[in-house]
């Protein structure tokens, strides 16, 4: 699918299909989550980082379903640099009204990142000042749990995490997406 | 005109505080309080959170204006829906009142300082009742984003750099 037709799916979807709820209980509920993480964990901010992926992980088994159906596009993408057009243009959009750009393609058409302009869970967030949170702390993390989560329900094996935040004071907040291995259907075992 | 401005929670407990001093007419933008005052403004604020007490159900209005009044020193006030206070101490002439005790000179500072038209100069006339307003209803919206930040636990120390320098943008701007 060519992007900006991607990009008018989104588009379309996002307004017409999908429930919309206030920005700030977002931004409210989800900072809650992690500072209760980070408290929970006495601010083993690697254990938070884990926790985070692993919900987003959860997540994403259970949004896949919902974004197909959403989104209608009851077809596999041809190649992994669809899905990253798809996971930009129709995913982010439609569950979060952000488009981030994708980028960065190595040259085996295996990893990009995902630069986002905006982030909405990260509004009025300023990292605790604890000296460590800056260098260890990934606040959006859920994020790449979901993205692992959603695509490997539609055979892809990826990894994700993050590279850079503005929360930690780079100048963007970017996503490196790796697809390790199409998963193979596998056969039942048989009963012999 | 040097400025003292410091955020009280619901319990009486201070949250947060600043010194600063007027970038209008020149101003180098320091606090010029004596080293003793600087001490002394903090009992004077809290001293007055008592009239704050008595005033603030008077009116209806976040900003109460000035409330109270130490030897040079007026403080202005301002409410949040949540009852955190916002107090501002002002003082027209440094030297005045940096001496606890010096009523007599201050007295006489003050009243000459009240001809002057200089945004401060006289801290009952509209034009610096104004400038205030709108000192406080800058730093009220950045201490909504402020306690918005999921890692600050309300009612405790804003510890934050970024609200530090917006309260200090926000005195550069109108006062």
């Amino acid at each position: 699918m060519a992007s900006s037709k991607a990009s008018r799916l989104g588009e379309e979807v996002w307004k017409t299909r999908m429930d919309k709820v206030n920005a700030e209980l977002v931004v409210l509920t989800y900072g809650t989550i992690v500072a209760q993480l980070c408290k929970d964990f006495d601010s083993d901010y690697i254990e938070v980082n884990k926790q985070l992926d692993k919900m987003g992980y959860n997540i994403g088994l259970r949004l896949i379903d919902d974004y197909l159906a959403k989104s209608n596009t009851m077809r596999r993408c041809s190649n992994f640099r669809e899905t990253a057009e798809m996971i930009a243009r129709v995913g982010f959009k439609i569950f979060l009204n952000i488009t981030p750009t994708v980028t960065n393609w190595t040259s085996d058409g295996k990893q990009f990142s995902l630069i986002f302009d905006e982030n909405p869970f990260a509004d009025f967030v300023e990292l605790p000042d604890d000296g460590r949170a800056q260098d260890e702390l990934w606040y959006s993390n859920i994020l790449c749990g979901v993205l692992r989560g959603a695509l490997e329900m539609v055979q892809m094996q990826v990894e994700a995490h993050f590279v850079s935040d503005v929360l930690r004071g780079n100048d963007t907040t970017e996503m490196r997406v790796t697809l390790i291995r199409y998963i193979d259907d596998e056969l039942p075992p048989e009963d012999d | 005109m040097s400025y003292y401005f410091a955020i009280i929670g619901t319990q009486d407990n201070p949250l947060f505080e600043h010194e600063f001093g007027t970038s209008k007419q020149g101003g180098d933008g320091q606090a010029h309080f004596g080293e003793q005052a600087r001490h002394l403004n903090q009992f004077v604020l809290h001293s007055s959170l008592d009239i704050v007490e008595e005033v603030q159900w008077t009116t209806g209005q976040l900003y109460l204006k000035v409330i109270d009044k130490f030897f040079t020193s007026y403080i202005s006030c301002f409410m949040t829906g949540g009852n955190v206070k916002f107090l501002l101490l002002h003082q027209p002439n440094a030297t005045a009142a940096s001496v606890p005790g010096a009523g007599a000179s201050g007295a006489s500072t003050s009243s000459a300082s009240r001809s002057s038209t200089a945004v401060g100069a006289n801290p009952t006339s509209p034009q610096t009742e104004e400038a205030i307003k709108n000192f406080f209803y800058e730093v009220y919206d950045n201490y909504v984003k402020a306690i918005m930040n999921p890692f600050y636990k309300v009612n405790t120390e804003i510890r934050s750099p970024v609200f530090r320098q917006r309260v200090a943008a926000a005195g550069r701007k109108y006062l």
